[in-house]
């Protein structure tokens, strides 16, 4: 476990005083139907710039491409054929039988999410291997336990919510782009330009233009008991929002259905806080290996090494205090 | 939509519900989590197949061979629901002696006149009693053996619909059908009931219509209609498209779906009794009740007893006057002018260059949208321009773009696809000259009026004698809940004058209560408008009752009697809806009952009285004249009793199962722009020999014009793309993401191109069959954030003669590598192909006879064709004039 | 903004604070410790249902100063559950799209160009023109002698966007003037 995580999970340790457990996503891509609509509802929220030339960009349905600056969530579409099918269902089985939960009972039923229902009637047989299948599944920022974004910001920009989530702040962010490659995920990027009209049609200027940008789980809406609106607005609930340790639960109770179906391909993603990034507030259930879905294997959070680095930086910053305070005191003089 | 959930198996066919309607899919995944299974049927893998059990591909159009053969497959087996049917459905009834199957017609009904092109249903009847089948009681064979009965003529009739023909015809395996119609069989019966879900994949068709019915007779035969977890959902594309057709803006019918009389109906007795006899059982005893009180609402004191209610104002029908009709007369030079109310056909309709060249023969034009559609700029910037073809300055058509309010700026109804009235309240006033359609119409009546006031033709009465007084607001908006309390109806004398009406039951044929929509009567009962009812979800059962109001009389599963077993129970607890409760002597249960409430299960019915009063207890079919499901369609259906398979005009694949090819009753226009591929009929049809289907996908809307202008969606599905499998790829040599054009016998258009296995060749007929998927939602402009070629372009004006809606699911193209020609080149590469497959006849002299050429004389009234076609003819015959001159047949 | 004191510098919170390492509540701007969703500030918010697909998913639509500012889903439907699919998340940019039309256009015949016109004067143009067209394509009676009573020189195709009532008041004048071709979408 790394330092700058302690047992009361990250957002006490930003030094917030409240009684709410950590917030997070649980995407089950095993339900996504690829409607996009995560991404819609998202930009329009947040008022995101487009993205893309407004060309077909060579990947199945998927025309945004990536997360980025302008897009939060992104929807990513894999077409398979049967052999990577079949080694997706023996990996599952493997990481499963290295330690996946047992059946436990199902945790509440949250808005929309179905009752734990009777499955006795449910069909136990191992479906034949399908001869293809097409993944769909929406990437979104992962609010690392560790963040690497957030250990390197130099100018205090982004900040731990008390939600546990990771939150740019844009009037203060310089744009200086240091965080954009402390990301393992490659989620935070620099916005350049742009306003919700097409290129050749912007007008007026984003404010937000040259700051670093990401998603926030919709922070200006958690403060007023809101959802965000990716999961709010999810047809199928593949995104549900809620407290981390429910969600969690929820993940591992349906990979353990998913098997019981014979879908052994299931596994959980960022459910593990042992992993490089302690790991994530975005869980999320896939139907195979990570990087079919663009998703690092092993992502690592860059400052790992941070707790050494840190006494010194305490040596500098005290020091720093120390000009400060007396250049204020020349100040008042 | 909710009731999804319910069933234990759902079979999506026609319809790519995941993409098409991804917030009801929540229910199929719902029952999926629930362990349902979930089947999709569908040429294409799509979003749906991606989450469903299986993916079944099929060739398109042979949806009815497929269905066909699971009908067969439960009857050989003995596996439908033995006392639903011989209970609920008309299996036992027998089939008057003259009636000839198509099985025994080489492919043909008895009563088909070749001159015309179509049927007369006349050996179609009921046997028996005139007077008897009038009151719904035609001879019947409770053991189902007789020879004539339904029930055996269904079964001769499907009798080769086999598995094998299944493979020979749709492409389907045999495993895969074994396991569809086993899956059926298992999830049907007392315990469990299967849902089946289309959409346009079965309407767009010719013969589309009869594909629904293959579905119909299924689930009669399986016991799953007026069940939970049961029936068909139509899954429809409009906010209010489901509404729409209620209260029509529909050319063929008047609200509440009674018909628009046609020429030669003056006798007012004569007309309602053609909609429903009063002796005969059921709702529709009352046709004449329902148009008394709508021409009451229409023309209130001047409609009476002694002016017949004013039916003479009504205008009278001489065939078929639907949308592609009107193109045609406006090709003629016969319109002058022409509404949009938010529709965009210069790309959404089908030939849309034809649509196109339609609108510059107008003398003026009315676009009401909220941005620069397609169909209000095609003379700047059209595809006709664009090829040089067409210059402004040769187009006269005057053009009015009158900005709309949404729907947000508006109050109003929906109805939605489970026949769902739901009001949305106005949050802001529209911006600049916005207006509602609601303002704009009855403005403009309110000036025709105006200008008419000192008129004294008689051909002006009907304007000048309408009721049209509505209430507006300080912006001269008119109150659309006045105009919803019209509808719904009210009493208009008597002690309860001015009282809304609670329901249709209170109508009355005296003139004493008036209503716009019989079977939106009771949207407004007690003054309240029962449309904004929004009791959240969370409080209430799973039917929530008390969200919106369903038509008619707020039933949330039609026919829902027949969830309950003749003597009135629940055929299970599991499956309970409603039931005879004996202590209180009613119809209950989670839904209002589809029933007259106090009717005994086993109340024989007064057949001297008609109507609902003649209705016997286990009569669950409510709305037909014998009170029974009907397996056979005695009347109703212009191409059949029973679906029987016929192939697309444009198929290369010969009819499997019988000489006849082509669906005989089909319509199709005759025009240089309006050419089809022969198919299998003549040697050119190998110059297209490629299917293609159209559809439309998540992240778009129809036509474009809610879409392809709001930056968000653009960027997700920036072009136009095809869809082909890596086999059609090599074979063409077509590059992933790369550049095709696709040539039809109509159009060219280009794409960017979507190589996937997602795509499946199919083997049929000894030949492998590649089908082209294509995504209709682009035009050609200059407004919309993006455009691209539209699919419609493609598409000829063929269409189903039940509906008279054009077949867009299944033509036939070729395709090549590239982008097309600009300028006159595109229709020069779409004339090079139609000579190389002998549809220009210059450099090709027509040998086969021509056998298509359109009839002498006029359409009798109510046959709403315009050319027959006989199977030797699908090839245009040569040297006819166009239809442009022919009078509408 | 307020002057920055010694005390309110982020570093000095840090030090001060529950936040040693600068990650949370020290390094916060005046601006976040303020969010609010733009929907608090809005002056109302009414029920509504979106204009796509028939499906009828219930929308919740939040104005301010006569403009809709956020458009999503009502968790009370029982038939949506609160969900829009992403044409349905879309909708305030239908209201708001740049390329929304608000002016009247006309183009003359053979004309070249869009021009202005004021809306009583288009009105006006087309209950004229309607009447023109009316008159001049009307069908008293058929061959036979059977009363038509008809106009065939108007037509109109829409419908299954726009409101039941309004689809009421189109069938209800066109059919009192005689004007039978009526189509909308459901014939498409």
């Amino acid at each position: 476990m790394s330092l700058l995580a302690g047992p009361e999970g990250p957002s006490a340790d930003a030094g917030w005083d409240h009684d709410h457990e950590r917030k997070g996503f649980f995407t089950d891509t095993s339900i996504c139907i690829g409607c996009k609509a995560c991404e819609v509802a998202c930009k329009e929220w947040n008022r995101n710039p487009i993205d893309g030339n407004l060309e077909i960009l060579g990947s199945s349905y998927d025309n945004t491409g990536e997360l980025g600056a302008n897009t939060w969530r992104h929807v990513a579409f894999v077409e398979q054929g049967q052999e990577r099918i079949e080694e997706a269902r023996e990996s599952g089985r493997k990481l499963v039988s290295l330690g996946m939960p047992g059946i436990g009972p199902k945790s509440s039923g949250k808005r929309g999410a179905t009752p734990a229902g009777d499955l006795s009637d449910v069909d136990r047989t191992p479906p034949d291997t399908p001869e293809f299948r097409w993944l769909m599944s929406s990437d979104v920022c992962k609010h690392c336990t560790n963040a690497g974004c957030l250990d390197v910001c130099p100018t205090g920009a982004i900040f731990r919510s008390e939600y546990g989530s990771v939150v740019v702040q844009q009037d203060v962010c310089n744009g200086c782009g240091t965080c954009v490659s402390a990301c393992p995920f490659g989620v935070i990027e620099r916005r350049d330009d742009g306003t919700v009209s097409p290129f050749a049609v912007r007008e007026e200027e984003d404010p937000r233009r040259n700051t670093a940008s990401k998603c926030t789980l919709c922070y200006d809406r958690l403060v007023d008991g809101e959802q965000p609106a990716c999961s709010a607005t999810c047809p199928t609930q593949s995104i549900t929002f809620g407290d981390h340790p429910d969600l969690t639960a929820d993940a591992k109770q349906r990979v353990a259905d998913l098997h019981e179906r014979g879908m052994t391909e299931a596994r959980l993603y960022g459910a593990n806080p042992k992993d490089g990034v302690g790991g994530t507030g975005s869980v999320f259930l896939l139907l195979d290996e990570p990087e079919v879905y663009g998703l690092p294997p092993d992502p690592q959070v860059p400052t790992k090494a941070l707790p050494k680095l840190y006494a010194r930086t305490g040596i500098a910053a005290a020091g720093m205090v120390a000009a400060v305070a007396l250049s204020f005191l020349g100040a008042r003089r | 939509m909710q009731d999804f959930a319910n069933a234990d198996l759902i079979v999506i066919e026609g319809s790519n519900m995941a993409e098409a309607h991804p917030v009801a899919f929540q229910w199929v995944i719902e029952a999926r989590k629930r362990g349902s299974r979930v089947i999709h049927v569908d040429p294409r893998f799509t979003r749906t197949s991606a989450n469903a059990d299986r993916h079944i591909p099929i060739r398109t159009g042979t949806d009815i061979v497929l269905l066909g053969g699971v009908i067969r497959h439960v009857l050989e087996n003995e596996l439908y629901f033995k006392e639903y049917v011989q209970a609920y459905t008309n299996a036992s009834t027998l089939i008057s002696e003259a009636y000839g199957d198509p099985e025994d017609l080489d492919g043909l009904f008895s009563g088909y006149d070749p001159e015309t092109g179509t049927y007369d249903n006349t050996t179609w009847a009921y046997a028996g009693d005139p007077d008897a089948i009038a009151r719904g009681l035609p001879e019947r064979d409770e053991t189902l053996q007789h020879p004539r009965t339904v029930f055996q003529i269904l079964k001769r009739h499907y009798a080769r619909y086999t598995p094998e023909m299944v493979q020979e015809t749709c492409g389907i395996a045999p495993e895969d059908f074994e396991y569809l119609a086993s899956s059926i069989a298992e999830n049907s019966g007392r315990e469990k009931t299967t849902m089946f879900a289309y959409a346009l994949g079965w309407t767009q068709h010719q013969g589309g219509a009869q594909m629904i019915r293959t579905s119909g007779i299924l689930q009669l035969l399986m016991g799953n209609m007026g069940r939970p977890g049961g029936g068909i959902m139509a899954l429809r594309g409009h906010a209010t498209i489901q509404g729409s057709t209620d209260i029509p803006t529909l050319y063929h019918i008047l609200p509440g779906y009674l018909p628009m009389p046609k020429a030669g109906q003056d006798d007012f007795d004569e007309y309602t009794r053609l909609v429903g006899k009063k002796e005969q059982k059921g709702f529709w005893a009352n046709a004449d009740i329902y148009t008394i009180n709508l021409l009451k609402a229409w023309w209130g004191k001047h409609a009476t007893a002694e002016n017949d209610w004013a039916y003479h104002h009504l205008p009278r029908l001489t065939g078929a006057h639907g949308t592609y009709q009107t193109v045609m007369r406006m090709l003629e030079g016969g319109v002058d002018g022409y509404f949009l109310f938010g529709q965009n056909p210069a790309v959404g309709s089908a030939n849309g260059r034809m649509q196109r060249l339609g609108l510059t023969h107008l003398k003026w034009m009315v676009v009401r949208d909220f941005y620069m559609i397609e169909s209000a700029t095609f003379w700047k910037d059209g595809p006709e321009i664009e090829s040089g073809e067409l210059s402004p300055e040769q187009i006269g058509t005057e053009m009015f773009f009158l900005p709309a309010a949404n729907h947000t700026e508006k109050a109003g109804s929906f109805t939605q696809t489970q026949r769902m009235v739901q009001w949305r309240d106005q949050a802001v006033e529209p911006p600049g000259d916005a207006k509602s359609d609601l303002e704009f119409m009855y403005e403009l009546g309110r000036r025709v009026r105006e200008k008419l006031k000192d008129s004294s033709d008689p051909r002006d009465r009907p304007i000048l004698e309408l009721t049209w007084d509505y209430p507006v607001n300080e912006h001269g908006e008119p109150d659309a809940e006045a105009v919803l309390a019209e509808i719904n109806g009210r009493h208009i004398s008597g002690e309860r004058a001015g009282q809304p009406l609670a329901s249709f039951g209170e109508m009355k044929d005296d003139g004493s209560t008036s209503g716009g929509c019989w079977i939106y009567s009771g949207v407004y009962a007690d003054g309240i408008n029962r449309a904004r009812k929004r009791t959240p979800g969370q409080e209430q059962d799973e039917t929530a009752a008390e969200w919106g109001w369903a038509w008619p009389g707020n039933r949330r599963i039609l026919y829902n009697r027949a969830s309950a077993d003749p003597e009135g129970r629940p055929w299970s607890e599991r499956k309970k809806w409603v039931w005879w409760d004996e202590e209180t002597g009613t119809w209950t249960g989670k839904d209002v009952p589809d029933f007259p409430p106090t009717k005994r299960p086993d109340d024989p019915g007064d057949p001297g009285k008609g109507g609902v009063a003649a209705l016997a207890g286990n009569d669950a079919f409510t709305m037909q004249s014998d009170g029974r499901g009907w397996l056979f369609a005695p009347t109703g259906m212009v191409d059949g009793p029973l679906p029987t398979h016929y192939e697309s005009p444009e198929s290369n694949i010969p009819n499997p199962l019988y000489p006849q090819q082509s669906n005989p009753t089909r319509v199709t226009f005759q025009d240089e722009d309006n050419l089809s591929s022969p198919g299998a009929s003549a040697q050119g049809g190998e110059v297209y020999p490629y299917v293609f289907t159209t559809y439309r996908i998540t992240e778009h809307h129809t036509a474009g014009g809610m879409s392809r202008f709001l930056p968000y969606l653009s960027e997700l599905q920036p072009e136009m793309y095809c869809e082909v499998s890596p086999e059609l790829a090599a074979e063409i040599g077509l590059e992933p993401y790369g550049w095709a054009t696709i040539i039809s016998a109509r159009n060219a258009i280009e794409a960017k191109v979507l190589v996937t296995e997602r795509m499946t060749p199919l083997h049929v007929g000894g030949r492998t069959v590649h089908q082209i998927g294509l995504p209709f939602h682009w035009g050609r402009g200059s407004a919309a954030v993006v455009q691209g070629d539209g699919a419609n372009d493609l598409i000829g004006m063929n269409l189903d003669a039940n509906t008279q809606i054009q077949n867009s699911k299944n033509n036939s193209c070729t395709i090549l590598p590239g982008r097309r020609p600009r300028g006159p080149g595109r229709a020069e590469l779409v004339e090079e192909y139609r000579r190389r497959a002998g549809l220009i006849p210059a450099l090709h002299p027509q040998v086969d006879g021509a056998e298509g050429a359109p009839g002498a004389g006029p359409a009798t009234g109510g046959t709403p064709h315009e050319v027959r076609g006989p199977e030797e003819a699908t090839a245009v015959p040569t040297g006819e004039p166009s239809m442009k001159e022919m009078r509408n047949r | 903004m307020a002057r920055k004191t010694f005390l309110d510098w982020p570093v000095i919170r840090q030090l001060r604070g529950a936040d040693p390492t600068g990650r949370g509540t020290a390094v916060t701007s005046p601006r976040t410790r303020s969010t609010m969703p733009r929907t608090a500030e809005a002056d109302g918010v009414v029920d509504s249902v979106c204009p796509y697909c028939a499906v009828g998913c219930s929308q919740r639509v939040f104005h301010k100063d006569g403009r809709v500012i956020n458009i999503e889903g009502n968790p009370d439907s029982p038939v949506s559950r609160g969900r829009l699919c992403p044409k349905g998340a879309a909708s305030e940019q239908l209201a708001n799209s740049y390329l929304r039309q608000t002016k009247v256009r006309y183009r003359r015949p053979y004309g070249t160009e869009w021009e202005d016109l004021d809306l009583d004067t288009a009105m006006d143009m087309i209950a004229d023109r309607f009447l023109e067209a009316r008159r001049k394509h009307w069908e008293d009676e058929d061959e036979q002698g059977n009363p038509l009573r008809r106009t065939m020189g108007i037509a109109s195709l829409g419908g299954a966007t726009i409101d039941n009532e309004e689809n009421y008041l189109i069938k209800k004048f066109f059919t009192a003037a005689g004007a039978i071709q009526m189509e909308n979408q459901a014939r498409i």
